[in-house]
């Protein structure tokens, strides 16, 4: 049977504030174990915890650049579970009433842009972190991470394969790296997902019944596991059996998810208001003093990277990623008014080196000008395409210019007629059987000599001019 | 009845309580009649009232996000039963 998969997706993304959610301490990452607690986030008896201003103010900033409903009034409840790295027995998290409501974000799916709908998004502290010690039976509990302030983000099941639940992880961590509420590094555990799957026969609109995969810690992997596990409940279905609704993980090694917990203890948080905290009411004026201070967004960006530039959709996508990235293309874009050529050299050449160095564009040797530097030589014919891709990776191992570079090293383009035919000469001489075969109709053959050419003149040739001589020299 | 015997022993388990039969019979009873109690309020009309999650008028006690000097190692693991380099030791996590 024809199945079609119905994902909704939860993210938990850190705030990069410079203290937890309800008390003081920092919340730094790598500090020594249990460096970073205090009586609050300890949960020892009598403690008041009181609310971080700024996890607030980021979460309406997030709320709003994903189009949310912010609650003019929103309140804490109690999430009652037992785990050792839970030291108060319960988490500060939100229920009824979260601070942001029925929101959208929108990704590019199949050349087509779609909005993948937002339930809510909270406030809520981090639990600490256990280490599972080998020898000796035990576990260790470091608290530092207890108590750091995190959003929830719950999606609708709006999301229809692995490839749009990556564009939509995506899409969420620019828009939160764009308003600078949280870095949403994936590897540092500060963006963690965990995707409800499941799947029904293509048309019908009844949900399955949804298995959930518990975090998973890199887009390539949530893709991964989504694939796996359309395909295991595929399987269980078309031989007559039934998907059983259950938490599980991913297995990055295998590939496989596989079941998390052997009963379904169904889980029982007792819910109730914390009476610890008062209600926090966000007024008009407040929303809208934190609108102001939201930034172009990736999607205006993209919108206005193809009207303004003319880029394709997939260039103006990519571009857009980062502020940082956009930002280069903007400065590189005003210095050579080439945006194109500015978008084709950042997409190919910088990227391919700075992946290879995990490199981010903050972190690039060539300034944007240098990049516009180098365009303008291309455009006025000192350096062709191809010499300027060995410019480019010199200026990018070396940090000079790219008038620098090609003084140094000599590679200025030769567009003088009389060098260039000299080397024409040469190069038929050497090679009489294939001139006088592409005299007699071989023209395939010109592209050989184009290629002997370039090489003879260690790529520096003008090759429009080489060409151009090349054929009037051929039909002597 | 308010509650059932069932209800005190998932509850029981829920907050990790181990209870003698009799005690399960006990909390029932006292259980049951602490909600009779409460009920009493349903005879009022709350259709207008909303609901109140803080007895105080209240709202927005927010701190500013500066950072407050935290517990020594030391001091933080002095109450811990176990602890081990710089840890609380606890039974290994089954999962």
């Amino acid at each position: 049977m024809k199945y079609e998969a119905v994902i909704g997706l939860e993210v938990h993304a850190q705030l990069q504030t410079n203290t937890k959610i309800f008390c003081g301490c920092e919340t730094r990452f790598g500090e020594d174990a249990n460096t970073r607690t205090c009586p609050v986030c300890i949960g020892m008896p009598g403690v008041l915890p009181v609310l971080n201003r700024k996890a607030v103010e980021y979460i309406v900033k997030t709320g709003l650049a994903t189009h949310c409903t912010i609650n003019p009034s929103s309140r804490f409840a109690r999430k009652n579970y037992f785990y050792p790295d839970l030291p108060k027995g319960y988490q500060i998290s939100q229920y009824e009433l979260p601070v942001c409501e029925h929101g959208y974000v929108e990704i590019v799916a199949d050349g087509k842009v779609k909005r993948v709908g937002l339930t809510r998004i909270h406030l809520e502290e981090d639990a600490g972190k256990n280490l599972h010690q080998a020898e000796g039976g035990a576990s260790l509990v470091d608290l530092n991470r207890a108590g750091t302030p995190l959003m929830e983000i719950v999606s609708e099941p709006d999301i229809r394969t692995p490839e749009e639940a990556s564009e939509y992880l995506k899409k969420l961590r620019s828009i939160l790296r764009y308003i600078e509420v949280s870095d949403a590094d994936m590897e540092k555990g500060n963006f963690r997902c965990d995707a409800n799957v499941s799947i029904r026969p293509t048309g019908s609109t009844e949900f399955g019944t949804r298995a959930e995969i518990k975090n998973v810690n890199s887009f390539k992997f949530v893709q991964k596991a989504i694939e796996y596990e359309i395909k295991r409940q595929a399987q269980i279905l078309d031989e007559g059996g039934r998907v059983v609704q259950e938490t599980r993980l991913f297995d990055s090694s295998k590939g496989v998810t596989f079941s998390m917990r052997s009963k379904e203890e169904a889980h029982d948080y007792r819910y109730f208001p914390e009476p610890d905290l008062v209600p926090v009411v966000v007024s008009r004026e407040t929303v809208e003093q934190i609108a102001k201070t939201i930034p172009e967004l990736p999607d205006a960006k993209r919108t206005r990277f193809v009207q303004d530039y003319g880029l394709p959709e997939y260039d103006a996508d990519m571009l857009t990623q980062s502020r940082a990235l956009a930002a280069y293309f903007e400065e590189a874009t005003k210095r050579s008014n080439q945006p194109k050529v500015v978008s084709n050299w950042m997409m190919g050449e910088l990227m391919r080196l700075m992946n290879a160095e995990g490199k981010e564009i903050e972190d690039c040797p060539i300034m944007p000008e240098r990049l516009a530097g180098m365009i303008k030589m291309i455009g006025e014919g000192v350096i062709s395409t191809k010499i300027a891709k060995t410019v480019f990776e010199e200026m990018y191992k070396s940090g000079k210019d790219a008038e620098t570079v090609v003084k140094e090293q000599g590679l200025v383009q030769v567009s003088d007629t009389g060098a260039i035919e000299s080397i024409i000469d040469e190069v038929i001489k050497a090679n009489p059987a294939q001139a006088s075969d592409y005299k007699a109709g071989k023209e395939k053959l010109f592209g050989f000599f184009v290629g002997q050419v370039m090489k003879a003149s260690k790529g520096k040739a003008n090759p429009d001019m080489v060409n151009q001589l090349l054929k009037k020299k051929l039909s002597e | 009845m308010k509650i059932t015997k069932k209800e005190v022993e998932h509850v029981a388990k829920l907050a990790r309580l181990e209870l003698s039969d009799q005690a399960k019979d006990v909390f029932t009873d006292q259980l049951s009649n602490i909600l009779t109690y409460v009920e009493q309020l349903n005879e009022l009309d709350t259709k207008d009232v909303p609901p109140t999650s803080h007895v105080l008028d209240m709202s927005n006690v927010m701190r500013d996000d500066v950072p407050q000097e935290s517990l020594s190692q030391e001091r933080a693991l002095a109450n811990a039963p176990d602890k081990a380099a710089g840890h609380y030791r606890v039974p290994k996590i089954i999962e």
